[in-house]
């Protein structure tokens, strides 16, 4: 079993080419934001870098609002992942801890859900939105962007494992309420896996398309993805303006990805299907 | 009187009548807990997928009347040669970039999950970057590498000496464009999926295998694709799910005719042809009635799909 032990050379080749076709997007869109349209449009193309980078920059930051979509954005998506990691440690405490009548048929309607295309009943949806009067305001992005029937169902699975029967029943006897069993010690116990989930629902929100750009109207409610699309709208400026909007909008979680992108693949990986 | 609140109060009485209100409120703790999932998925996802049934027997304009017309929407769509269209279109690219994903992703993992494998986080992190890269970004990317006079893709196939190939405008290459774009974002996740999986299969099953002869394929075969059945079919299910939705990366792959992904329509989904009759020409019946005709779509679907997958079974 000596050789089939040993990691062979096309194995680190074939995760080479990957990883490169993983990245190599990322670094071209860099490239082309910082080139001017007479680079970027010449052949063999540029593949390095140009001195262009600021002035795009420059370009994105007075066509549109983009400070402010970058701040819409952190605004929604802050508050889905904050607001996902503890509904759903709540929702998930209570089907894995607690006994109510109901529970098991209740959970089974979440977990179905899961399977439920609504992203089709945009028709109706921008209705609601429109008799709230929220159309054009952040809160259409966020009050729906909080139930996330795959966070209940993961934190669910975190908590049946980490938090025992028996402090559980010794809290009980000391006269805790659920809440306060909840608040001090379940949610301690699953804040690595409930801060996981909010990046998820972070990175999720942050790059949500269809939903804000049928209901955000003026440009200073636009969130940063609805700005690229304004930005591509305006391409004849200038080639590389969407690309650059592109990059500025990426940037930010980029830098989250460094800090945290090893937790976030520790955080998928614990969460999946597991044998 | 502000002594109401002091402890020394607690008669027998008061007593259980606070542990009596106490229990109950702790009975109906566990509800207040999972309401508001209920509360927001019922209002902005049941309620708007039931409403979208009920308007699809209208002709219903936004800003005027309503007019009730029974069957009439369906009866038009189906006769509608646009929806036909945006049907084959969909599943086309749905097969284009579910297939390869998924295959991508099984390779991948299987090399992953090899024990003495060396830069093990560096391989996985990558995998992740495109997930964290939005579709908007990633449309508009790849938009340009795929673009005939100045992509980067038709620079090297000319190396080649193939091509220009006019992807954008052409149906083949625009579909190969946008399955391209999905299979990039969602291969690495999938990746992950499929290898928390296959770490967790004993090493000592593929041991016992290789003392009885059996080489990498026939381990990889026999022992890891039958034990990865339940996460295979959770990824099957997610991806014809999300893949017969697609529709920013139509919208945003041509710039000049967004509502259409051409001029020929040539990579409209149904989900970009609902949005275009809905939000484009305000027809919300006819566009609910599309948005009905995706859901029989998805559930046709899945439901082969569930057929299908029913068939890897552990092979004992």
């Amino acid at each position: 079993m000596k050789k089939a032990d040993r990691v062979r050379w096309w194995t680190y080749l074939i995760l080479a080419l990957a990883t490169l076709a993983c990245v190599f997007p990322l670094y071209w869109m860099f490239v082309v934001a910082t080139t001017d349209t007479a680079t970027a449009t010449q052949l063999p193309p540029e593949i390095v870098p140009g001195g262009n980078f600021f002035h795009l920059a420059g370009l994105v930051f007075s066509t549109v609002p983009f400070v402010r979509s970058i701040i819409n954005s952190l605004v929604v998506a802050g508050t889905i992942g904050v607001g996902q990691a503890v509904l759903c440690s709540l929702a998930g405490f209570a089907f894995a801890k607690l006994r109510f009548p109901g529970r098991n048929v209740l959970f089974l309607v979440v977990v179905l859900t899961m399977t439920v295309p609504t992203q089709l009943a945009v028709i109706p949806q921008y209705m609601i939105i429109s008799q709230l009067g929220w159309v054009d305001t952040l809160q259409a992005l966020i009050v729906p962007g909080l139930a996330s029937a795959f966070g209940i169902f993961w934190m669910r699975q975190h908590l049946a494992t980490t938090l025992s029967d028996e402090i559980l029943q010794a809290a009980r006897i000391d006269g805790a309420t659920s809440w306060q069993i909840f608040w001090r010690i379940a949610f301690p116990l699953v804040r690595p896996a409930a801060f996981v989930l909010g990046l998820l629902g972070f990175v999720f929100a942050w790059n949500d398309f269809l939903w804000p750009f049928i209901v955000l109207k003026s440009p200073e409610m636009y969130t940063a993805q609805i700005a690229i699309k304004a930005l591509q709208n305006s391409r004849s400026i200038d080639l590389g303006l969407a690309m650059s909007g592109s990059f500025l909008a990426t940037l930010p979680l980029l830098v989250l990805f460094v800090f945290v992108g090893r937790r976030m693949v520790v955080g998928i990986m614990d969460g999946a299907f597991k044998g | 009187m502000t002594t109401t609140l002091s402890p020394r109060r607690t008669t027998p009485e008061a007593e259980t009548e606070a542990r009596v209100r106490q229990s109950l409120a702790e009975r109906l703790a566990p509800y207040a807990y999972i309401a508001p999932f209920f509360l927001i998925f019922g209002i902005f996802g049941l309620v708007p997928l039931l409403f979208t049934f009920y308007v699809a027997l209208f002709d219903w304009n936004p800003i005027g009347e309503h007019v009730f017309i029974g069957l009439d929407n369906f009866s038009r769509l189906l006769g509608d040669p646009r929806f036909w269209n945006a049907a084959w279109n969909t599943i086309s690219m749905w097969l284009l970039s579910t297939v390869p994903q998924l295959l991508a992703a099984l390779v991948l993992a299987h090399l992953l999950n090899h024990a003495r494998l060396r830069l093990a986080t560096l391989w996985r992190m990558s995998m992740l970057v495109p997930y964290i890269t939005s579709v908007a970004a990633t449309t508009i990317v790849f938009a340009q590498m795929f673009d005939r006079d100045y992509g980067l893709l038709n620079w090297l196939l000319g190396l080649v000496g193939v091509g220009p190939i006019n992807f954008q405008q052409s149906v083949w290459g625009s579909h190969i464009m946008i399955a391209t774009m999905v299979t990039w974002r969602w291969f690495g996740y999938t990746t992950l999926l499929y290898l928390a999986s296959l770490q967790a299969i004993p090493r000592t099953i593929y041991e016992a295998a290789a003392v009885d002869g059996a080489g990498a394929w026939k381990q990889f075969r026999h022992i890891s694709i039958p034990s990865l059945r339940p996460v295979i079919i959770f990824t099957i299910v997610t991806s014809t799910i999300g893949g017969l939705q697609i529709f920013t990366e139509p919208m945003l792959a041509s710039h000049t005719t967004p509502l259409t992904c051409g001029p020929i329509r040539q990579c409209q989904t149904l989900t970009l042809f609902l949005y275009e009759q809905g939000f484009g020409q305000f027809q919300f019946g006819y566009g609910a009635a599309i948005g009905v005709a995706l859901f029989v779509l998805i559930i046709v679907i899945a439901t082969l799909n569930y057929l299908l997958s029913a068939r890897i079974r552990p092979e004992r």
